[in-house]
């Protein structure tokens, strides 16, 4: 991909993060585990927690759980027609994810919706984007 | 270890300035602060500067020396960029280099310029001091993200818009008498409910301005001020950081903020002082929510108590330990890099009496909390009225 990219810069592969969304795109999500059980994701060489090194890849579990979410009716300009949208923080157990929540009204989100991790485009700009839908 | 005394300080008025650059609003502040400390430019051995967004906001980088040579030094002259606590990490490192007998005296400060990028422009800049690959990229703003924390902590601990409302609605009001404050404008409760939605639960009251604005003070060693035979009755006894995950969703919390309760046990520790000992503080109100983590991260209140603290009249003007008697970041206004010096600024005059609020100042300790991102970045300081 050689999107332009807000900051005028020219988009190029992120390694670890465009692997992570093109393995949650083919049903395939996974996070990095070491060997203490601390989840964390890519790209990542050490653990954030505890630093250890032996980082594994581990299956994302099949849902998550929404902990927090918020409509954002102001958004920065790479988002200006997906406005108003919800982003929330699910937990999926070993790791959370930052997403925007689909298929549900934004008034019937709430903490505790069960959703699945997806990877869609946004309406703005054609970018992927990380996508929790409910279940 | 020598003690450091804040000789002086200087502010441009907080608000919108289109016509004026950034080395202009520093030229400013720097001038207010050298006239206000009667310390002789020539003695500052060093310029530390914080600045978030210049590139994007004024297409410049490498604003050190363009700043050293604004504020009239022939020195060495340091960039700091720790967002939005740019200039707090800056005075740190000042407040190291005094003590440790590296200077006598040095100049500290930020300037930013934000309003020429417009709200849409300011949105997309200040969005970089989140996680571009799992925040940016999904969506989250800014507000975004103090809002993600807003819910959290509802969900966790309970409280809701009224009591944010009423945070709001207290900083308009102390920043009534404040010359230098954006918003001189009081507000009601019932405005803030009111008003336009940024990103569910907060509104547009609940958010801090887009501001252009520029702070500095001198701060000297206690010899200098003694030789000089300067009148500097604050010091600056006591100073932390604290860092965490840079996303959220990393956080082992999403309605605390250990990074600022680390910078405060390490800032009490190093004054000598205890949360009890405080009586007035400036606290970084980027977002409403973020005065209540902020409360409780200064261990003020236990955590999902201090939600309610200005409903309940504890943090207002006569409330026991007023917060953000300057306005805050809510109505004084928050240009990012400038933003941790100011509140040394408005913290110092409150304690030696030359402030409009410092009537409303119950004690001689004061705490300045200065955060940078979603609060992956933290410092506090303590000053202290010597006797
Ligand atoms: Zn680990």
């Amino acid at each position: 991909m050689n999107d332009e990219t807000g900051g005028g810069a020219e988009r190029v592969r992120d390694e670890g993060y465009d692997d992570f969304l093109d393995a949650v795109e083919s049903g395939e999500g996974f996070y990095l585990e070491c060997p203490e059980g601390h989840g964390s994701l890519p790209p990542r060489r050490v653990c954030p927690h505890c630093g250890a090194t032996d980082l594994e890849e581990v299956p994302l579990p099949e849902t998550g759980e929404i902990e927090t979410h918020t409509t954002v009716h102001v958004a920065a300009p790479s988002f200006a027609e997906d406005a108003p949208y919800v982003t929330a923080v699910a937990d999926f157990g070993g790791v959370r994810l930052t997403g925007q929540v689909r298929g549900v009204d934004p008034e019937d989100v709430a903490v505790g919706t069960e959703v699945t991790a997806e990877v869609a485009e946004t309406e703005t700009s054609g970018e992927r984007v990380l996508v929790l839908r409910t279940c | 270890m020598t003690g450091v005394r804040v000789a002086g300080v200087g502010l441009t008025h907080f608000g919108q300035h289109p016509e004026r650059t950034g080395r202009d609003l520093f030229a400013d502040a720097s001038a207010r602060a050298f006239a206000d400390a009667g310390v002789p430019r020539e003695d500052v051995a060093q310029l530390n500067y914080g600045n978030f967004m210049g590139e994007i906001g004024e297409h410049q980088g490498h604003q050190g020396p363009l700043m050293a040579e604004a504020a009239g030094l022939n020195a060495p002259a340091t960039r700091y960029e720790s967002a939005c606590a740019s200039s707090g990490v800056a005075l740190r490192e000042a407040v190291k280099d005094v003590r440790n007998g590296e200077a006598d005296a040095v100049l500290v400060g930020g300037a930013e310029r934000m309003t020429n990028l417009g709200t849409a422009g300011t949105t997309e800049a200040l969005a970089i001091a989140a996680d571009d690959l799992y925040e940016v990229r999904a969506g989250m703003t800014f507000p975004a993200a103090y809002a993600l924390m807003a819910r959290a902590y509802f969900d966790r601990y309970g409280g809701g818009k009224e009591d944010l409302a009423a945070i709001a609605v207290k900083n308009h009001d102390n920043a009534l008498d404040n010359e230098f404050a954006q918003f001189q404008k009081a507000i009601t409760v019932e405005d803030a409910l009111d008003a336009q939605m940024i990103a569910e639960p907060l509104g547009l009251y609940d958010a801090c301005p887009i501001t252009d604005g520029a702070s500095a003070a001198v701060l000297v060693s206690d010899e200098y001020a003694e030789e000089h035979g300067l009148d500097a009755p604050v010091s600056i006894t006591g100073m932390g950081q604290g860092g965490d995950k840079m996303a959220l969703q990393d956080r082992q919390y999403l309605a605390r903020t250990p990074a600022a309760e680390r910078a405060a046990e390490e800032a009490y520790a190093d004054a000598g002082v205890g949360p009890a000992d405080v009586a007035v503080a400036e606290v970084h109100d980027c977002f409403t929510i973020a005065e209540v983590l902020a409360l409780e991260a200064l261990d003020f209140y236990a955590p999902g108590e201090g939600i309610g603290a200005a409903a309940r009249g504890e943090t207002t003007r006569d409330g026991d330990r007023p917060v953000n008697l300057s306005g805050g970041l809510k109505a004084k206004g928050h240009p990012v890099g400038a933003t941790g010096t100011s509140q040394v600024v408005e913290m110092t005059r409150l304690l030696r009496g030359d402030h409009p609020n410092s009537d409303a100042v119950p004690g001689d300790v004061g705490v300045t909390h200065n955060a940078g991102g979603t609060v992956a970045s933290t410092t506090v300081h303590v000053l202290e009225v010597e006797e």
